[in-house]
């Protein structure tokens, strides 16, 4: 039987500003009723091809042939118009809609808006994939996999043929990536032609007939995945042969630095982001933490770091109680805090400011008189492009103009320069190309060695199990179990993550998260929790 | 007291199409803080078509009802949207920012209107026939008189105020209803969303920016013909531009909400009327109190104001598609 | 090509340009400027048939044609630069204070109280001192009621501080009804109170305007104060985080916003022209927002913004009364607010490109402004060689 082509990209040109390529000459094939992997590292131009096909970006050059037809596609309207449905990363959902209102947003069918008669397609399309959907429940109320569902089923309504995924997986489970993958099988074998981006090879090898590798926003070629293999992949995705074995390094482990008992932290809405956590970093340890984004990581890294209040429980640094001191103090006890959100700028740096004012961000009001002291602040950040590798322009480009790994360098640079004793980091590689990630990570195992505790919360699991010493796991708030990551697998995580399982459970005459030579004793550890009721109750 | 009550609904039409306007620009994410120019170009642009036409007669009294009606809706609103124009170029097509786009607007509004009614209009009679032309466009409906109290009060008024109501409730309707209203408020939620579904989104930025101003428009002319008769059209760039203001505060007291706009802009009416009631207070306060309530308002929704009820969530933020 | 038809691309396409060195920002301000001077001769041939060049001649004539003249010129754009100035480290922290007139008049009608009442009763040098005091601490009493909800509960400080200038205009009309002896609707200047003149009556208040630039350069440029403004007004959170108190920070420099402009009241009520009414800022709150964000917050630009916007008007003003002859002053307002919008279309250029599909043309300086930075060589610098490997994915 000969594959017929659905769609077929020729020589695609992407520039970005100051002659940055994004995708150069790239071509590409795609068969009715297969699943196509789209393989790259982060920053290789997946999305950016993508996004010219669904319409976001418009091709520099090159061509577009759906169905064997030369077509332009200036608008994601135009997509639509040729059946082109694509997932995006980051959900493109109006939070305050009903599923069915988002899914309906685009349709124009010329019959009257009726939003009954919506929910009853979405029901009929559900049904007929095995999603599990409620059309009437607003988005800001939905889990990360049920906003994806509406994604998914928002491009079927509209009767899409081609659908491409951007990193489906990233948000998800390894319990919801199965089922994800059971309705995609399903959809192909409805005739719909798929292409989903990943950068995790296992799922590449489990889902997909043929597998595209993109390098650098150059297109490198097509194989089957029947014919071939992670190496071969991981070879034709990062070029050269690459030793993805992080390091590591052997200490010897400290007292805890910092011990925190039975602490509980709300979320902005007032819902519980931390239930009840007890667990200590180690001087010379990195301690990861493992979890499904949202699940009360950011509020664990903003309550240590004194931003947020918290509901009870006790942070104790080197057996002093941290709760209710201002950041300012917690950043002069040396504990650091810096938290990589999604758009990669925000906590812990200002974009538009020159890399010598956000050195000096949390050192700025030393020293006397009222003027700033720039000049050394200057060397300081001289010191850090030197020591790091940053490439920029000078000591004055505003961070927002670098590229995102040298942002993170400035960064992470910046919170070791200050000599912390605690780091607490999250997602420091978030969007890091393979060569700034390793960066990071030595900066880290460097500051491991000299005895500093590494809270290190993290997205991919591979990389934990390398490179952290204990891992915990939390599952919506609730400590799931804290696991030597060398005895620990995969698949173990993903339960936990998903609370499938709980060791916590398991080993309750053990005394869960609480360090055998903690720095207060039981009694005193009894003095200072009636302390704190005691503070409770006064602000009350 | 009735009469009051009936000053207070037809200051209230004023602040209800202003706000009507700027709910309708602030539901496609742009916050037009030149409502109030395009008040003032809506009042003069309405009263030249007016005037325009009536020169044309040997007797302006003898004007007819409907060309009348419809000549100055239909001016005041091409010059409410003709400011609205200037504005949504500028903040949707250049991305220009909108606080200090609306101001400048409103600076530009205040100064054409005075320009154009000392250059084009307030030159000849235009000041004794506007109060002639006011009066057949304020002529109310045959029995009201005769209904007494509640007569007065809702009855008494031109059709040109029940066409304000009017638009108040098609408004609402649209945007809650409505494919259309769905779409924008789509837009102002999130228009990368709207965009990614093939949504035209400066198409609805545009049309938003461009209705709402003429709405804006009408309120202005409504100024001028309800509540002042006619008279006062040297003093529009003085006078009307603080119940613009007094609008767009207004689209947060009624959370957005075209309908409860009808009830809380004749509340504002009312608070507005209080230094006419004859209340036994030192009436320079009295005139204040209007906006002391707006500001108890902005802090009162501060305080309390929940999710339900905050602002479309990319206000004040301009879309470039391939800005990631 | 299959089918001609079906091949349509966009005419225009609008993309983000690389970031532009100053002089090349500068260049496009100064073009934006000429334009804007070109079309509203153009506006104003359309109009009144007027001979554009005639109508520069016109505005120069406004500004420089006598000494008072200039006098004026320097008057207007010193008292237009201090009010930039007081907005700008509000506006820097992103806090929109559109309550510049009503701060201006509470200012003034403090000044006029204590000249009113205080006036022959006690030693003049007693009653410049209380004048002083009082309007800077009116201003900033009207500035920081806005800044204190703002900084407690987020309350909109735009609408806040608009409402609180026609409170301010209510109180001054009710001091009129009190205070007024002629019956004018405005307060009649009180000659003999007004403060000391040093050479001329102008003078004080350019040497303020002076002084207040110079302090505020130093202030948002170099002090821990400006460092926290500008920290604030980029990341709440990220000045949360680094230790400093918002609600302080927002208090404390909207106080500084609000004591400029109390100045600048005293300014208008105890040294210019004496008369206190609803008009006595001139409009000078809102214009001045212009000037701050044409100067993008920095001082020594706001200079220039302030002194080309009064140029601009007073010029015009001139040119419609004497050469037009139309008794028309709108004109003026009216043709600056235009030229604001052609500024504000010109600064699209600063970020954005347009490019036309065919021929790959650019618009606005891309080719200059390449020759401008000596980047014509083709070899892509260090930060875009790391751009490259980063480029695609974000």
């Amino acid at each position: 039987m000969k594959k017929q082509i659905a769609l077929e990209l020729k020589n695609i040109c992407k520039y970005f500003p100051g002659k940055v390529i994004a995708n150069k000459n790239v071509n590409l094939t795609l068969y009715k009723g297969e699943i196509l992997s789209l393989l790259g590292e982060n920053g290789s131009g997946k999305t950016t091809l993508m996004n010219m096909i669904s319409g976001i970006y418009f091709p520099d050059e090159g061509k577009i042939f759906i169905d064997g037809e030369e077509v332009v596609i200036r608008s994601p309207k135009d997509a639509f118009k040729y059946k082109i449905g694509m997932i995006h990363q980051h959900f493109k959902l109006v939070d305050i809609f009903s599923a069915a209102e988002n899914i309906v947003l685009g349709v124009n069918d010329g019959s009257r808006y009726n939003i009954k008669k919506v929910n009853s397609r979405v029901r009929e399309i559900a049904e007929r994939y095995g999603f599990d959907i409620d059309p009437k429940k607003k988005i800001y109320n939905m889990s990360v996999s049920e906003k994806q569902t509406v994604e998914i089923i928002k491009v079927l309504y509209r009767g899409a043929d081609i659908l491409i995924l951007d990193e489906p997986t990233a948000v998800l489970t390894p319990q919801e990536i199965e089922k994800l993958f059971v309705i995609l099988r399903k959809m192909k074998a409805d005739g719909k032609s798929i292409i989903i981006i990943t950068h995790k090879l296992n799922e590449v090898m489990e889902i997909s007939d043929r597998v595209s590798i993109l390098r650098k926003g150059e297109y490198i070629g097509t194989v089957e995945t029947a014919e071939t293999n992670p190496k071969e992949l991981t070879e034709m995705m990062v070029g050269k042969k690459t030793d993805l074995k992080i390091e590591r390094v052997k200490t010897d482990f400290d007292r805890p630095l910092l011990e925190i008992r039975d602490l509980v932290i709300n979320k902005d809405d007032g819902s519980l982001a931390i239930d009840n956590a007890s667990f200590y970093i180690r001087g010379g340890e990195i301690l990861g933490v493992a979890g499904i984004a949202g699940c009360g990581q950011k509020e664990l890294c903003e309550a240590i770091a004194g931003l947020r209040p918290i509901k009870s429980g006790l942070i104790m640094h080197k057996g002093e109680n941290l709760i209710g001191l201002p950041p300012k103090v917690i950043i002069e006890k040396g504990v650091s805090m810096s938290f990589i959100p999604e758009d990669r700028l925000g906590m812990g740096l200002a974009p538009s400011f020159s890399i010598t004012d956000n050195m000096m961000l949390k050192t700025y009001s030393e020293g006397r008189g009222p003027f700033v002291d720039r000049k050394s602040a200057r060397a300081r950040a001289n010191a850090l492009i030197e020591k790091l590798d940053i490439v920029t322009p000078s000591s004055e480009t505003p961070v927002r103009r670098l590229s995102g790994g040298n942002v993170q360098k400035v960064l992470v640079g910046r919170e070791i320069e200050s000599a912390p004793n605690v780091i607490i980091t999250a997602y420091p590689v978030r969007g890091l190309d393979i060569n700034s990630s390793y960066v990071i990570y030595d900066i880290l195992n460097e500051q491991k060695k000299k005895g500093t505790g590494i809270l290190f919360i993290g997205e991919d699991l591979d990389v934990m199990l390398a490179l952290c010493d204990k891992i915990i796991v939390i599952c919506h708030g609730k400590i799931m179990g804290i696991v030597h990551a060398e005895k620990t697998t995969k698949e173990e995580l993903g339960l936990m993550m998903t609370g499938s399982l709980d060791l916590t459970e398991e080993k309750k005459d053990k005394n869960y998260g609480i360090a055998k030579d903690s720095n207060l004793t039981e009694e005193e550890w009894k003095a200072e929790e009636e302390k704190q009721a005691e503070k409770e109750n006064e602000d009350d | 007291m009735g009469a009051n009550l009936a000053g207070a609904i037809a200051l209230g039409t004023v602040l209800l199409l202003g706000s009507v306007g700027e709910i309708i620009t602030e539901k496609s994410g742009h916050l037009n803080l030149g409502i109030p120019g395009i008040m003032c170009m809506g009042a003069v642009g309405g009263c030249w078509g007016m005037v325009v036409y009536a020169n044309l007669l040997a007797n302006p009294a003898s004007a007819n009802w409907f060309l009348l009606l419809f000549l100055a809706v239909t001016c005041s609103m091409i010059f409410g949207a003709l400011g609205a124009a200037i504005y949504s170029f500028l903040t949707v097509s250049l991305r220009a920012n909108q606080n200090v786009t609306g101001l400048a607007l409103t600076i530009f509004g205040t100064g054409f209107s005075l320009f154009f009614v000392k250059q084009y209009i307030g030159k000849g009679n235009a000041e004794s026939v506007l109060p002639a032309l006011s009066k057949i466009l304020n002529t109310s409906l045959p029995f009201a008189g005769d209904l007494g109290f509640f007569g007065q009060v809702f009855l008494s008024f031109g059709i040109i105020v029940y066409l304000a109501v009017l638009i108040a409730l098609f408004a609402a309707f649209t945007l809650r209803k409505t494919r259309v209203g769905l779409r924008l408020r789509a837009i102002g939620e999130s228009p990368a969303t709207a965009d990614a579904v093939g949504i035209n989104v400066l198409l609805y930025k545009y049309s938003a920016s461009l209705i709402g101003g003429a709405v804006a428009g009408l309120g202005g002319l409504i100024y001028i013909v309800v509540c002042r008769g006619g008279n006062g059209l040297f003093e529009v760039p003085t006078d009307l531009p603080r119940f613009g203001w007094l609008a767009i505060a207004l689209v947060i007291f009624t959370v957005w909400k075209p309908d409860v706009a009808i009830l809380g802009s004749i509340l504002f009416g009312l608070l507005y009327m209080l230094k006419d009631m004859g209340i036994p207070f030192n009436s320079y306060i009295l005139k204040l109190v209007p906006y002391l309530v707006t500001i108890i308002v902005l802090i009162f929704t501060s305080i309390f104001g929940s999710k339900a009820v905050q602002p479309p969530a990319s206000l004040g933020l301009n879309y470039f598609r391939e800005d990631r | 090509m299959t089918n001609e038809k079906t091949i349509r691309e966009p005419l225009f396409h609008i993309s983000k340009r690389a970031p532009l060195s100053k002089g090349q920002v500068a260049l496009i301000y100064l073009s934006a400027v000429v334009i804007a001077l070109i079309l509203s001769g153009f506006v104003c041939t359309l109009l009144f048939g007027a001979n554009p060049f005639a109508a520069l001649v016109g505005i120069f004539e406004g500004n420089f044609g006598t000494d008072s003249r200039i006098w004026w010129l320097l008057r207007d754009a010193s008292l237009l630069l201090l009010v930039s100035l007081a907005l700008a480290p509000a506006f820097r922290m992103k806090f929109w204070n559109l309550g510049g007139n009503g701060q201006i008049i509470m200012g003034a009608l403090a000044c006029y109280a204590c000249m009113h009442y205080a006036y022959g009763q006690i030693p003049n040098v007693i009653m410049y001192i209380l004048m002083i005091t009082t309007s800077v601490g009116v201003g900033i009493l009207w500035a920081i009621i806005p800044a204190v909800f703002k900084a407690k509960w987020n309350t909109n400080e735009t609408l806040f501080t608009l409402m609180m200038n026609y409170i301010a205009m209510g109180l001054v009309n009710y001091a009129t009804s009190k205070w007024s002896l002629q019956q004018t609707g405005k307060l009649e200047p009180i000659n003999g109170a007004k403060l000391p003149e040093i050479g001329n009556k102008y003078i004080l208040i350019i040497l303020i305007a002076v002084a207040v630039t110079v302090f505020m350069f130093f202030y948002l440029k170099k002090s821990k104060h400006g460092f926290e403004v500008a920290l604030v007004g980029e990341s709440v959170n990220t000045a949360r985080y680094v230790g400093i108190n918002v609600k302080k920070t927002v208090i404390r420099t909207v106080l500084l916003s609000g004591a400029i402009c109390g100045i600048v009241g005293l300014l208008f009520c105890g040294v210019v022209d004496g008369n206190v009414y609803e008009d006595t800022p001139q409009n000078m709150g809102f214009t001045a927002i212009m000037a701050v964000w044409f100067a993008q917050c920095n001082p020594l630009i706001m200079i220039i913004s302030s002194f080309g916007i009064i140029f601009l008007s007073r010029g015009i003003n001139h040119y419609q009364k004497n050469v037009l002859k139309l008794t028309n002053s709108a004109v003026s307002d009216m043709i600056v607010g235009f030229v604001y919008f052609i500024i504000l279309c010109c600064e699209f250029f600063v970020v954005y490109k347009l490019q036309t599909r065919r021929n790959k043309r650019n618009f606005g300086f891309k080719d200059i402004s390449e020759q401008i930075a000596g980047k014509g060589d083709g070899k892509p610098t260090a930060v875009e060689k790391e751009e490259r490997n980063e480029g695609g994915n974000k």
